[in-house]
């Protein structure tokens, strides 16, 4: 199992968001997780890769089998966990370039790899840049500066397809996308998507997965999975929103 | 002669031996006692050999600096100085050289490899006797060679002093008098050594001087007097300092450096500054009092400062230009990294004298610990400086909320054509930003240096390609453990 989550209970200061949430997700899968807003969807992710100030006050997290609840957010990034943000941040004077560099390199390190030479480093960046449509202005600038909201998005499924990690989590990334921009991301995705990796797409819209077809659908309601399904529960979600979720499982 | 009136007479020579050379009379020491007076700037100059006009030059600096007071308006703290605590001459030791680098502390030689210098350059820097092929002085040689086809005059104060008397006599004060200010008038009196640098009309010096001193780290001590001329049309690009941690067991360091560059000529002047700030409580450390001007004295002339200021206890320090030539430029790009309880009190004036003058300001000021980092900086536009243009930007960057950073913009204009524009911003280093770099593989150090050195690039970017590098990393280990 790549990653198994027993009952957690994640809260931001006093404010318990996270009640009681399970998930296993096996590689080879793709897992979406829809719910309303606040529903504490973004949090979970944040407890995944290990954010602080989110305390987890119960369960646990496991991935590949080791228990990471401790871990720093390096760590668990560098063991092959990424996060695709819902809101992209920006690091002036950072190029790109660097950035990425910088990061693959932390990997290769970890992992007791000497660094990628630069020839080599470049090679990738080109063929990666093709694969999201992403120009080459972009690289040459810092980190999301000066960004789009569909490039900042996109720049997210370039970062994941130059760190190739085991587990990708999508945080609404096809929010505030145009038709082809989703297109790009799905594409970034299914050629990415093996056997040895898996995808958590967080998403509001089925739409997305009308291009990425997940194995199972969650619907998260107040910090705890209420009801999984196949990909047919999205449709079922479109079509009568999430009123009758807030009815059957609101306090 | 009678035996009272040969008495008389040597009673006389001796009196005015004692004048000329001290009450110990020994110039054969190899240091002076402790303190300062009219007798130890004799000695001084003595031990140099040097002409009357400059022993008549430090005199008056000395008589003056009597007369003032330590400046308290920068926002420092500090003990107050004992002045005559101070020994101003030591002969120049040689230090004790280390047969190799396994007696060198492990703590430096981490630095070391963190900055990425290389062993043989290591060995050089930490006092290792290095083997005859990379011997720093056949390089050396090599050097003085290529300056010398190009005319170019490099050499210590001291044989500046002797070599060529009418160029310093010319120069020396012309842009720091020695009423400057305290320490200026202090370091007039009683500098020891420091470099000497002319470039004759039309020549562009062909290497970056900054490359001498990486092989050549010279031991200037610690009241250093730099002067630079380039004539018309003249450029050079100096390098002072040194990325690698510089220790030193005089606490006072009060320098002076002058620039001048006539009709067209362009002076560079890049400054890694990585003198031992103290420990992480705030024991020790150098206390650093630099006064830095340039005079663009020449039409369409330039002076540019450069400076990463990382270390010492206490910096005071605010390189400027004198923009007296029409069409000059002026520049200051500044990164000042204060961490624990270092203060840095660092800035720049701007003096906009001739028409069409321009100048501009970009600092960048990273504080972190318990440390304070200002700003302090002045734009003055004379009554002749039509069309004077100054753009400035200082920004702020904090780590962590124990830590201060403050800006003193001074702007006075007296032209109605003026244009002088500032801008100012303070942040912090954000969550965000640190957590999106550890998300991505980069751990918390590392993801703090990329920050800080994406926050400065603007600067990093005037230095010398060769020390780029070095300063972007010298910035990340000199924050160190300052958040989390
Ligand atoms: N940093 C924070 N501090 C306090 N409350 C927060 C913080 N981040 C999120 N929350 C709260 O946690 C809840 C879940 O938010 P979030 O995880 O962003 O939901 P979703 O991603 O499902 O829209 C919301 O009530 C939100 O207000
Ligand atoms: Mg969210």
């Amino acid at each position: 199992m790549l990653l198994n989550i027993k009952d957690l209970h994640v809260s931001i200061g006093d404010k318990e968001i996270i009640k009681g949430f399970n998930l296993s997700v096996n590689k080879g899968e793709v897992h979406a997780i829809m719910g309303p807003n606040g529903t504490g969807k973004s949090t979970l992710a944040a407890a995944i890769t290990g954010r602080e100030g989110y305390e987890i006050t119960k369960g646990e997290i496991f991935f590949k089998d080791e228990l990471i609840n401790e871990w720093e957010p390096d760590k668990r990034a560098n063991e092959g966990v990424f996060l695709s943000f819902q809101y992209p941040i920006e690091i002036p004077g950072v190029s790109m370039t660097n950035f990425m560099r910088t990061a693959l390199n932390a990997k290769r390190e970890y992992m007791g790899q000497p660094p990628m030479s630069a020839g080599e480093f470049l090679k990738r960046m080109e063929e990666k840049k093709k694969l999201v449509d992403i120009q080459s202005k972009l690289t040459n600038r810092s980190v999301n500066e000066g960004f789009s909201g569909g490039e900042k998005k996109k720049n997210e499924i370039f970062q994941m397809a130059m760190l190739e990690p085991s587990l990708a989590i999508l945080d609404e990334t096809d929010s505030g996308l145009d038709i082809d921009a989703l297109k790009v991301v799905a594409k970034g995705v299914n050629q990415l998507k093996s056997e040895d990796n898996a995808f958590v797409i967080i998403t509001h819209y089925q739409r997305l997965l009308d291009y990425i077809v997940p194995d199972f659908v969650h619907v998260m309601y107040d910090g705890r999975i209420v009801k999984s399904g196949g990909k047919g529960l999205a449709i079922e979600l479109e079509n009568s929103g999430y009123e009758w979720i807030k009815e059957q499982f609101g306090a | 002669m009678t035996d009272e009136s040969k008495e008389k007479d040597v009673l006389q020579e001796v009196t005015s031996g004692e004048y000329k050379y001290g009450f110990f009379t020994d110039i054969e020491a190899d240091q002076a006692p402790k303190g300062l007076s009219e007798d130890i700037i004799r000695f001084i100059s003595a031990k140099k050999e040097e002409p009357e006009w400059l022993l008549e030059f430090r005199l008056k600096a000395y008589r003056h600096w009597l007369t003032i007071e330590e400046p308290d308006w920068a926002l420092l703290k500090h003990p107050p100085i004992d002045y005559q605590d101070i020994i101003y001459y030591s002969a120049p030791k040689k230090k004790k050289e280390l047969s190799s680098l396994d007696e060198v502390d492990p703590e430096l030689l981490d630095t070391f490899n963190k900055l990425g210098i290389s062993l043989e350059e290591q060995k050089h820097l930490a006092g290792v006797a290095v083997d005859a092929v990379v011997d720093s002085v056949s390089v050396k040689t090599t050097f003085q060679e290529t300056l010398k086809k190009h005319d170019i005059i490099f050499s210590s104060f001291s044989e500046a002093v002797q070599e060529h008397p009418d160029l310093v006599k010319k120069y020396l004060g012309s842009v720091v008098p020695y009423t400057d200010n305290y320490f200026a008038a202090l370091n007039s009196a009683v500098f020891t050594d420091g470099s000497f640098c002319f470039i004759p009309k039309g020549v562009r010096c062909p290497i970056e001087l900054s490359t001498y001193f990486r092989i050549n780290a010279a031991n200037t001590g610690q009241f250093e007097r730099t002067l630079i001329v380039a004539e018309e049309g003249g450029y050079v690009s100096y390098l002072e300092g040194c990325t690698a941690p510089m220790r030193d067991e005089n606490q006072l360091h009060a320098a002076i450096v002058e620039l001048i560059a006539l009709d067209n000529a362009e002076i560079k002047y890049s400054t890694v500054q990585n003198w031992y700030p103290g420990d992480k409580n705030g024991k020790g450390g150098i206390y650093n009092f630099v006064t830095k001007r340039g005079l663009c004295k020449g039409n369409s002339s330039k002076i540019s400062w450069t400076q990463v200021e990382t270390g010492s206890a206490i910096t005071w320090k605010y390189p400027s230009c004198i923009l007296l030539g029409d069409n000059s430029v002026g520049e200051f790009y500044s990164v000042a990294v204060t961490n624990n309880f270092q203060q840095a009190d660092t800035g720049t004036k701007m003096m906009h004298l001739g028409k069409n003058t321009k100048s501009t300001i970009i600092s960048k000021g990273i504080s972190a610990g318990h440390s304070n980092n200002s700003y302090r900086g002045m734009v003055r536009v004379g009554k002749r400086a039509e069309n004077a243009r100054n753009f400035s930007q200082c920004d702020s960057l904090l780590l962590g909320d124990k830590c201060g950073a403050h800006t003193f913009p001074y702007i006075k204009t007296n032209n109605p054509t003026a244009i002088v524009e500032h801008e100012a911003t303070t942040s912090k280093i954000s969550e965000d930003q640190l957590f999106y770099c550890q998300q991505r593989g980069i751990d918390m150090e590392k993801s703090i240096g990329l920050i800080v050195n994406g926050y400065a690039k603007e600067v990093l970017n005037k230095l010398p390609m060769e020390f780029a590098v070095e300063a972007q990393k010298l910035l990340a280990i000199t924050l160190e453990g300052s958040v989390g």
